[in-house]
């Protein structure tokens, strides 16, 4: 067992298997064909399981996965044989929370696609290089939504949907907090 | 007509289901559009959007190329100016995605120093991130200062950002982030949770080679509390590596910590509940009473509603089958209700975990419920159950018609290449093992090859139908199966097939007739290989051999084993230049080139795995060879029957490191100390080991040759040489001094003193056991060399081997004691093996070949006995075998 719990991917894929966002933290894929027929694989594996209601687990080609679906998006995180199976779920969990809140609950492709960028930055909040960075999801999104009162530039500069949108905006984001 | 309404609707339908921001996204017209970046008025949200589509086509799998890249990094850079702040992370992505070249990073290295030191800790603790993925190491020399800062810094998440990257640069800048331990120890101590794991694991990785450190750092926190979950687990791994460290020190006694890592089997987070209980699971020589409390844990998991808990609770519990089946059995009704669990994984490893504690009486109620679940598992599973239902039915040969019954169902069931071998081999194995099984086993595997789509498989088959189809009570009802493989097969099948027909022949005298004729028939077929060999075996078998060769020697010829090994047959085969002189077999060399190698292993290991490190070992005995016959003093010893493997007589890290190599000739012994001496301030003189023999009767010193001079870290040997009588493996313990004149060096001159003071050192003592005297020598078939070898010249006693430690425990022993070559990997016993046999293989000093058959059996108080059968060119030397194992 390694000495330091590590995670080898994170994945955000839709029902069809196609990547909504993911992110590798070793070498075990070198290639992008070796990584999409990874995700092919994990993807048909699971596809027939019920993974709703509680975060299910899976382990081949020595490796263990544990996942969760929900609506469109399939989430899954994957480590070493050896690992802490309740690390890899507390990840999962966090992950998958961290999204819910970002998204406001609407937890599908299309929300997660739209707001990608949130969904990448929430990836980077995660872990880091393999290492666990954070795993409680509120402070995942909260890192994420943060807003600091500098904004983007005065208003007068803006043209009026732009002001529209930036308002929009806030206020989602400040719901967050 | 009515069409266009509903392909409308259709198109909207398809329109909202793949409905996604980055349709119709291009490469080209993102670049294009990347040049918002240089506008001298930011659009914040224009490049929020364009960046976050760079990072969608890099994410999707896109490359970009050098040019683009550079583009994209120099554009990138523009956008320090903007203030937003989700804008700003954003960058700080796409610089780590672009993974910069070194002249590259120096344009963003001051706006990333700037947010360093910024007031938002967000901007602070990415920063830092993102300076240490890319920096080198003279930037990282100037930025040390701010990382130790940051690394105590009040804010947790600036904190685990410094800490973190410490843990990636160790691999890169080890020596820079050492000097950090004072922090990091400092950050240990943290309140927040994640900070104290991320300081914790950094810690660790800094001191992973200092024994007393984590010790010392183990026994401080597992007296405290750790806040996070994920800390506690870090703990108890390193917890279990000081008991391994410190098992090896501490012979008796208790075992260090294991109340901590019981304790934690409390704690309140399931993570490090499983953690601990994984802890006490891997200990080395675990208890039943140590397991009891992870088991009883582990058996509250099965019945979670998480399948990941019920799955960790069931792989752990499984692991502990293995070893202690016993302790497992309290779960078996947990583990049964799991069989139908909706997820595969915990069902099957449920079933395999039922197999290894189930006991004979609920074999058939288990094989019930497995055959419901076989059909909905995938094939990588179904193989996992196989194995397990052969060592099951290994356990219990009493059940063998129901298992068998099993196999063969499965046997005849869908299923890809790897699972009907797994299958296959199970049957071959139980019917090697358990007699009563043969004709039903192989009656199953007839059924399978009349419908078997894997040549492969065909061939295995026929080809062990062969060995054992003529030894059964009917063989002629077999016949019917071959032949059809010779009507309906491919050409390599039918190959297989005539080889198997002929044996029946060979075997059997009353079948031969018949045989003939369907043999006959293949001297038609449409392939050369099958016609050669139909051709081979009538001639051979035929009537009109030639005289003067018995069925014994025509046996012999065309079914017997190739006993040179195939490298050493090519060799030959391509120096061989024709002419009148045939190829003669017989010159072909039989030695194993890497005997050498298998002589210098350790003993104990499996013979597989040779790799890089057995090169060297090889050239240490020519070696060997070479330096004694440059000494006049062991010239006449003759030849040198075998060099042991250096035996070290000091500990590691002391002055002088000595190990010593013992040289084995017919009539003397030579030992030949390596001597290391590890001060640079001594120089020593006049080495020599003096060699008390007292407790060694049978040897007399005959000749010492000390070391002259012994410089600082240049290794040098001394020798002593001992007659023995002529032949004889005599044994006998030697205990050691080290004598030489110690000089003062003086470091800075390197030059010595001229005076010198007497000293001298004590070593380990050193033995010479009848291992010594024998060469680890494998044969390429034991049952032919052991048939050859004869009844006559053997000799059988049955030994009482007391309580050991495990099966697997007293074979490695015996073998140790022998010194011989385990054959056909019948060294490894396999797990919860009742009995075992060993087949060993040598050479005695002498030139003798020796075989060795072991019958090994453990009863539940873990008395070990073994029936111990020897063979060898010298019946005396069987019976000395028998003396070695009887003292030893």
């Amino acid at each position: 067992m390694e000495a330091c719990p590590s995670i080898k991917n994170i994945l955000l894929l839709d029902s069809d298997g196609k990547r909504v966002a993911v992110k590798y933290y070793t070498d075990d894929w070198p290639t992008l064909a070796a990584k999409l027929a990874y995700e092919k694989s994990v993807s048909t594996k699971t596809l027939k399981t019920n993974a709703r209601s509680e975060a299910e687990i899976t382990m081949f080609d020595s490796y263990i996965v544990v996942y969760k679906f929900v609506q469109d998006l399939h989430f899954f995180v994957t480590a070493g044989v050896d690992e802490n199976e309740l690390i890899i779920a507390t990840v999962l969990q966090g992950f998958v929370d961290a999204v819910e809140l970002l998204l406001r609950n609407e937890v599908d492709k299309r929300t997660a696609l739209e707001n990608l960028d949130l969904i990448l930055l929430c990836l980077d909040e995660i872990v880091d290089g393999g290492i666990i960075l954070e795993t409680d999801a509120s402070v995942i999104a909260g890192k994420v939504a943060t807003h600091s009162l500098e904004g983007v530039g005065s208003l007068s500069e803006q043209t009026i949907s732009q002001a529209l949108a930036t308002a929009r905006e806030h206020l989602a984001r400040s719901l967050l907090r | 007509m009515a069409m266009a309404e509903p392909l409308v609707k259709k198109d909207d339908d398809r329109d909202y289901e793949d409905y996604s921001p980055f349709l119709g996204v291009e490469k080209g017209a993102v670049l294009q559009e990347a040049r918002v970046f240089n506008d001298p008025q930011l659009d914040g949200r224009r490049c929020l959007q364009v960046i976050t589509k760079l990072l969608y086509l890099l994410n999707q799998g896109e490359t970009f190329t050098k040019v683009e890249a550079t583009e994209v990094f120099f554009a990138v850079t523009k956008l320090f100016q903007s203030k937003d702040t989700v804008l700003r992370r954003m960058v700080y992505l796409m610089i780590k995605e672009l993974s910069p070249s070194s002249d590259e990073v120096i344009m963003v290295t001051s706006s990333l120093m700037k947010d360093m030191n910024s007031k938002n800790d967000m901007y602070r603790a990415n920063a830092i991130r993102v300076l240490c993925r890319i920096i080198d190491d003279t930037l990282l020399a100037q930025m040390e200062r701010y990382l130790t800062q940051a690394i105590v810094d009040k804010n947790p998440v600036v904190a685990s950002a410094a800490l973190v990257s410490g843990i990636h640069l160790l691999q890169t800048n080890p020596g820079i982030v050492k000097r950090w331990t004072k922090e990091v120890q400092e950050a240990v101590q943290s309140r927040a949770a994640l900070v104290q794991f991320h300081a914790l694991a950094l810690n660790h990785q800094i001191q992973q080679n200092d024994r007393l450190a984590v010790n010392k750092l183990v026994t401080s926190l597992t007296k405290g509390s750790l806040r996070s979950p994920l800390a506690q687990c870090l703990l108890i791994r390193y917890t279990s590596q000081v008991i391994r460290e410190s098992s090896m020190h501490m012979q008796t006694g208790e075992r260090p910590f294991f109340d901590f890592l019981e304790a934690c089997l409390r704690h309140k987070a399931e993570m490090v509940i499983l953690e601990a209980a994984r802890a006490i699971i891997e200990l080395s020589g675990v208890t039943s009473r140590e397991l009891t409390p992870a088991v009883t844990v582990l058996q509250l998991f099965l019945s979670s509603s998480k399948p990941v808990l019920r799955f960790a609770a069931v792989r752990t519990l499984n692991k502990v089958a293995m070893t202690h089946p016993l302790v497992v059995t309290n779960c078996n009704i947990d583990m049964e209700s799991l069989i139908s669990d909706q997820n595969r994984s915990i069902a099957t490893l449920a079933i395999t975990t039922l197999l290894k504690t189930g006991n004979e009486s609920s074999v058939d109620r288990l094989m019930k419920q497995i055959t419901n679940f076989m059909s909905d598992i995938a094939d990588e599973f179904k193989i996992v159950v196989v194995e397990a239902i052969r060592s099951l039915c290994l356990k219990f040969p009493l059940k063998y018609r129901s298992l068998m019954n099993f196999l063969s169902n499965i046997l005849r069931e869908e299923g890809g290449f790897e699972y009907k071998k797994a299958i296959v081999d199970s049957i071959v194995i139980l019917i090697r093992d358990i007699p009563e099984a043969k004709e039903n086993g192989l009656f199953h595997l007839c059924e399978f090859i009349e419908d078997c789509e894997f040549t492969y498989l065909s061939t295995q088959i026929l080809h062990f139908l062969g060995n054992e189809g003529p030894k059964t009570s009917d063989p002629s009802k077999y016949i019917r199966c071959i032949y059809n493989r010779l009507i309906l097969e491919n050409a390599t099948v039918r190959a297989s097939a005539v080889s198997t027909l002929a044996k029946f022949g060979a075997w059997i005298d009353s079948l031969k007739p018949r045989i003939f004729v369907l043999l006959r028939r293949c001297l038609y077929d449409s392939d050369d290989e099958v016609r050669d060999r139909a051709t081979l075996y009538l001639n051979m078998l035929g009537g009109d051999a030639l005289a003067g060769e018995n069925d014994q020697d025509v046996r012999e010829f065309l079914f017997g084993s190739l006993d040179v090994p195939l490298v050493n047959l090519e060799t030959s085969l391509q120096n061989y230049e024709a002419s009148e002189e045939p190829f003669d077999i017989s010159t072909v060399p039989k030695e194993v080139k890497s005997q050498p190698h298998a002589e210098k292993k350790a003993p104990g290991k499996k013979p597989t795995g040779l790799g890089a490190p057995a090169t060297s070992p090889t050239t240490a005995v020519d070696v060997y060879e070479k330096l004694l016959l440059s000494i006049p003093e062991f010239a006449g010893f003759g030849k040198l029957f075998k060099s042991s493997a250096p035996v070290e007589l000091t500990e590691s890290e002391t002055e002088y490191a000595v190990n010593v190599v013992k040289h084995i000739y017919d009539g003397h012994v030579v030992f030949q100390y390596n001597c290391t001496n590890t001060i640079p301030e001594q120089l020593l003189e006049s080495v020599t080991v003096f060699v008390d023999a007292s407790e060694a009767e049978e040897f007399s010193e005959v000749a010492s040759k000390p070391l002259r001079t012994l410089h600082y870290d240049s290794p040098g040997q001394s020798f002593v040489a001992f007659e023995k009588p002529e032949g004889v493996p005599a044994v006998g313990k030697f205990s050691n001094l080290l004598k030489f004149i110690v000089k003062e060096v003086d470091p800075a001159t390197g030059e010595a003193d001229e005076e010198g003071v007497e000293d001298e050192y004590q070593l380990e003592d050193l033995e010479v056991v009848a291992a010594d005297y024998m060469l680890k020598v494998g044969v390429s078939n034991f049952k032919n060399a052991w048939d050859n070898m004869g009844v006559d010249r053997e000799r059988v006693d049955e030994y009482g081997l007391g309580v050991r430690e495990s099966l697997a425990e007293a074979v490695s022993a015996v073998i140790n004691i022998l010194g011989m070559q385990a054959c056909e990997g019948t060294d490894v016993v396999p797990s919860n093996a009742r009995s075992h046999t060993c087949l060993l293989s040598g050479v005695f000093i002498g030139d003798v070949k020796v075989l060795a058959r072991i019958s090994f059996g453990i009863d539940g108080p873990k008395q070990v006995a073994m029936k111990l059968a020897v063979r060898s060119e010298d019946q005396s030397i069987s019976d000395t075998i028998h003396e070695i194992v009887a003292n030893g």
